[in-house]
């Protein structure tokens, strides 16, 4: 070390000083800090390789049928004819409405527990802890309660596509909640107070600044349920959309199938050209999930970008 | 040691000002009293905030509201456009009438308070929308609908926070790309839109420089001739400079409970408090003896 400091040259002192920044942290200290992030680096990959594995098998296996007759044909006991064009129909009305209904309700209870209802009460924290905790319930459930008192019992709705969307609605609406109170909670109070103190009411403030603003945090949360409700199966299974059906919904009352029920269907068959089938499907699926998200992503960024 | 400075002269060119029917001339005869505060306390819960405030706020003219740090003059400030409200558990005792109208009685609405009684807050805090929807943003929620008249609003409230040059070509753009000190003369803009009577601020100036400070200080004293001004500050120096009147606040421990209660000690005409005060606490205050 020779530099100069300042145009004077170097004392021993400011040498010792210079050499020691230089060297404050010691080789062992350095030779950690590259391990840790080698350890980083490596679990990172493992996630990947293994994601990128598995997409990579699936597209192999299937890709001889991922043609448009894939998407055209109905499912059939004949595997050269099979399809999935019910499945997928059925999915969309089925998530469709459940992600209809559940986002509103979602936000507009996420609104309710933010900023009208008074904190503190028993009640409201009973809400709140029931609202955590469904979030956490397994999916299987829902179908029970579903099959109990919605397809059977007070509603008797049948296995229909009305009492899918409705059970798939209760499932996703905790998420939808959970999600939506953070991002509205993360809006910051300078924002509601410039709005209040203009003489904006508690639901213009709300409905103009509080909520465009949580916007993006919303839309994720909803990206999350409604991916969530496209690849649900146990439940839709304990309301008969196992069955062999072939032919698209038309209505609240159809009869339906979904997509992840169907993959199983042919996965699970004896014969192996079936199993080629459910490869194309489980692609079409993975189409499916990533155009809603990049569309619910398209939707968030735009919201973002405006406001900065 | 304390000194007052002369009111410098605006010298931008006035906009259209409409002078209201009973300003009061300077001079012997004090200006009509817009907010009477009589034996005002805050509780937060159980704690008393603040203790037995009175004072009379006149029409036209610039109080500051001086003192240590938690001595309630910001607590104070939020009870006269009953921001108070928003925290759980605050409460007032006390009137505290606006023309005669006890502001936390029954006839009086917080939004309709609100829009009387404006606020520009110490950060600003401008919306993430555009400059034009920041100005405009009051007149909408206060039911004005007509493109034109927004339109024309928005231009003059502008020009009376002394920021129209600087924004005129990128009204569209955000908010958020303006300086600090543009940022707060936005808020002001913002809050003198909707025309209030009284504007409330509360250390406007704490976050930004001395250059953006002067420049706010100045706008005060231009736009005073149309709206009251209450301005909390922890600057002795601004108080001097820009107000007509001042009120000090200081904090009492209670013995019991060990915790800080503020008061207003004295109220008085600005030269007055710095030149010959009543009370020992104030003298101390403003020659720097604590504080």
């Amino acid at each position: 070390m020779t530099a100069t400091t300042g145009g004077t040259p170097l004392t021993t002192e400011r040498r010792r000083l210079v050499q020691s920044l230089a060297s404050t942290v010691s080789v062992g200290r350095r030779l950690r800090d590259r391990v840790f992030f080698g350890l980083l680096i490596l679990s990172l990959l493992i996630a990947l390789v293994t994601l990128f594995a598995l997409l990579i098998d699936t597209f192999l296996t299937g890709q001889t049928r991922l043609n448009s007759d894939l998407v055209q044909n109905m499912p059939s006991g004949r595997p050269a004819r099979a399809g999935i064009q019910s499945a997928i129909f059925g999915s969309l009305w089925v998530v469709g409405l459940a992600g209809a209904v559940s986002l509103p309700l979602g936000v507009a209870t996420a609104v309710y527990l933010e900023d009208f209802a008074p904190k503190g009460r028993w009640y409201i924290s009973l809400i709140e802890l029931n609202v955590q905790n469904l979030a956490g319930v397994p999916s299987v459930v829902f179908g029970i309660l579903g099959l109990a008192f919605i397809a059977r019992g007070p509603f008797s709705w049948g296995f229909t596509v009305g009492t899918g969307a409705m059970v798939l609605t209760i499932l996703v609406l905790p998420t939808v909640v959970v999600a939506s109170r953070e991002a509205i909670r993360a809006v910051p109070p300078s924002l509601r107070d410039g709005a209040l103190a203009l003489g904006a009411t508690r639901w213009q403030t709300i409905w103009r600044q509080v909520l465009p603003s949580a916007v993006p945090g919303i839309a994720t949360g909803s990206i999350l349920s409604v991916s969530r409700a496209l690849g649900e199966s146990a439940p839709l299974l304990l309301l008969g959309a196992l069955t062999f059906v072939t032919f698209n919904p038309d209505g609240l009352d159809s009869s339906f199938t979904v997509l992840p029920l169907l993959i199983f269907k042919y996965a699970s068959d004896a014969k192996a050209e079936f199993h080629v089938v459910a490869a194309a499907a489980i692609i079409v699926l993975l189409i499916m999930l990533l155009t809603m998200n990049t569309a619910a992503i398209l939707i968030r960024n735009r919201y973002q970008n405006r406001r900065s | 040691m304390s000194e007052v400075s002369v009111t410098p002269e605006p010298t931008t060119v006035r906009p259209e000002i409409h002078v209201r029917a009973d300003t009061a001339a300077d001079g012997a005869e004090e200006a009509e009293v817009v907010l009477d505060v009589d034996q005002l306390s805050v509780y937060y819960g159980a704690f008393r905030a603040v203790r037995g405030v009175d004072l009379k706020i006149r029409r036209s003219e610039i109080t500051a509201f001086i003192g240590p740090s938690g001595c309630g003059k910001s607590t104070v400030l939020r009870c006269f456009n009953r921001m108070n409200d928003l925290i759980p558990g605050a409460r007032v005792e006390g009137t505290i009438r606006y023309h005669g109208i006890d502001l936390y009685g029954d006839q009086a609405n917080a939004g309709e308070v609100r829009r009387r009684i404006g606020m520009v807050f110490q950060k600003p805090n401008p919306f993430p929308k555009s400059i034009y929807e920041n100005v405009a943003f009051g007149l909408k929620v206060n039911g004005i609908r007509d493109k034109a008249e927004i339109e024309q609003t928005v231009e003059r409230s502008l020009k009376r926070a002394a920021l129209w040059d600087e924004v005129k070509d990128r009204l569209k753009t955000p908010a958020s790309g303006l300086s600090g000190g543009q940022q707060q003369r936005l808020c002001i803009a913002r809050a003198i839109a909707i025309d209030p009577e009284i504007l409330l601020m509360d250390e406007p100036c704490s976050a930004l420089d001395p250059i953006a400070t002067t420049r706010i200080e100045d706008l005060m004293q231009e736009i005073k001739v149309d709206f009251t001004i209450i301005i909390v500050t922890h600057n002795m120096q601004q108080a001097a400079r820009v107000s007509d009147r001042t009120a000090f606040f200081t904090t009492e421990i209670n013995e019991e409970s060990d915790r800080r209660t503020g008061v207003l000690v004295e109220f008085d005409r600005t030269e007055k408090m710095y030149s010959n005060p009543s009370d020992i606490r104030t003298e101390n205050y403003v020659t720097g003896r604590f504080g």
